[in-house]
């Protein structure tokens, strides 16, 4: 920031909406987690004969009530068309976010002071797979309009701002998996250094399709071994992992400056009071040895906060099941924590709902605030056997109350992108 | 009501999302039916493809009513 003089503005929560595999709706979705329930299932939308992965975690189909997607209760029929599914989820998050905030902006001058980042780390995929097919059969002619629109992934932002008449910054934030949190960090500083008031900010993917699944099986990224028993595939720290499960979903967060939320009276679920970021400088998918990057992100955020680790109860982890990833996250947490690993508590909610990708961080962050708004940490689910032992309680199998005030939760993408966010209990 | 008129009519409320009453014969795809540049593109080519021919660019911009399509589809088809 160039010649700042004042302080930066504060920055709390007062809305959140989530789509994921375990449902919608930020109550519903929070008490199946809590009770240890898995959104993870055999693939049913496509044909799985020839992916060597066979499972993943999809919003259930249902209905509002049930907390199951129906898309004509949230989408108009002729533009649901228009748009990829991922941007169809975030809309769905998008608006249980706003709609919890109560935010809803009666001037012109109040809506130039709201915005929205939400990204995505891959966007439209399945979009451009149908319009390859249509030219590789030389029916160039019959791409839809709509087909541009439907996979660029700023256009989960502009369908949020079209929809509620937002005119701030209309940004959008691609960082692979770490997406979701770079998102809400970054929306965070621009309602901090006074671009807006209020932003709507976070993640959604829904690459579980035949091109993501097939892309991801390449890169020997995705767990095979469970494919008969699906709930058991993502296991974080267990020495059985042998791979991530895909999710998809959308979080969002409805991000507010301090001072206006107190005037309009809201309720304010937790602060924005830290984020850091990083990245490796040393290969496309693999993180470097000791996760030094993670630990450089984890180590930001805790100075941004102006915080020790000791502040710290509960870490979201990454913790996607991958064999050498989990260890490498673990032992950046422990290094970090040194003598406070024993004090703190660490989960990976992916073991329930599969790895989101963009979203990930996103719906990590509603998890994050959720544990401390109940003091409570979710539970890492199939975490029966952990591969290597560590003083970190990593809240195996089944929930637990802890006095939880403030959480760390990390993400990381390929292309060696790292960032963290740490929320803390309103004062 | 021709069998054409019928089948366009049936395209527009579909892609446009609009109630049947409301696409009249002069109907206006934009003014009356709420369309806007994107739709009349994808309608064209929802056209071509249920009559099976092929509306080249420079006629598709003149059909901007439920007639224009009407009249270019049956002539087309003569």
């Amino acid at each position: 920031m160039f010649g700042r003089m004042t302080a930066p503005r504060r920055v709390v929560v007062t809305g959140m909406g989530i789509a994921c595999p375990l449902g919608l709706g930020v109550p519903h979705v929070w008490k199946r987690m809590l009770a240890g329930e898995s959104g993870i299932g055999a693939i049913q939308s496509f044909d799985t004969t020839n992916l060597a992965a066979k499972i993943a975690g999809q919003v259930p189909n249902g209905t509002k009530a049930d907390g199951g997607l129906d898309l004509n209760e949230w989408i108009p029929t002729k533009d649901q068309k228009k748009m990829d599914r991922f941007i169809q989820l975030a809309l769905v998050a998008a608006t249980e976010a706003v709609e919890d905030s109560g935010w809803m902006p009666e001037d012109e001058e109040s809506r130039c002071r709201t915005g929205v980042m939400i990204g995505s780390g891959i966007g439209g995929l399945p979009t451009i797979f149908e319009a390859s097919i249509l030219i590789s059969q030389g029916k160039q002619r019959r791409i839809s309009p709509f087909f541009i629109p439907s996979a660029l992934i700023n256009l989960a932002s502009g369908h949020v701002s079209i929809r509620y008449g937002f005119k701030g910054p209309n940004h959008s934030v691609v960082t692979a998996c770490a997406t979701g949190v770079h998102a809400i960090g970054d929306a965070a500083r621009l309602i901090a250094v006074n671009d807006a008031d209020v932003m709507v900010a976070g993640g959604t993917e829904a690459a579980v399709a035949e091109i993501g699944m097939a892309g991801f099986c390449a890169a020997r990224a995705l767990s095979t071994a469970y494919n008969d028993d699906p709930t058991k595939g993502s296991r974080p720290w267990d020495e059985g992992r042998d791979g991530f499960v895909m999710g998809e979903g959308a979080g969002v967060l409805v991000l507010e400056e301090l001072e206006h939320a107190k005037a309009r009276g809201a309720h304010i679920y937790a602060e924005v009071i830290g984020y850091g970021m990083s990245g490796d400088a040393y290969h496309i998918t693999a993180p470097a040895d000791g996760h030094e990057g993670a630990f450089r992100a984890m180590r930001a955020a805790l100075e941004d906060a102006r915080m020790q680790p000791s502040d710290i109860q509960y870490v979201n982890a990454h913790g996607t099941s991958t064999p050498l990833g989990d260890d490498l996250e673990l032992e950046a947490v422990e290094r970090l924590f040194g003598d406070e690993a024993r004090n703190v508590a660490m989960s990976s909610t992916k073991s329930a709902i599969g790895h989101l990708l963009g979203a990930a961080g996103a719906v990590e962050a509603v998890f994050s605030i959720l544990a401390i708004r109940d003091r409570v940490a979710p539970p890492t689910l199939n975490l029966e056997k952990p591969s290597r032992e560590s003083a970190i309680d990593r809240v195996a199998l089944h929930a637990q109350e802890r006095p939880i005030d403030v959480v760390l939760s990390n993400s990381f993408g390929f292309g060696g992108t790292n960032a963290s966010v740490i929320f803390c209990r309103a004062a | 009501m021709s069998d054409t008129a019928e089948k366009v009519k049936k395209i527009v409320v579909e892609h446009l999302g609009v109630e049947e009453s409301k696409v009249t014969t002069d109907a206006s795809f934009i003014d009356d039916l709420g369309a806007d540049s994107l739709d009349t593109v994808e309608l064209v080519m929802a056209f071509e493809e249920a009559f099976a021919i092929e509306i080249p660019d420079d006629a598709a911009e003149k059909i901007t009513t439920v007639k224009d399509a009407i009249d270019f589809i049956e002539k087309a088809k003569a």
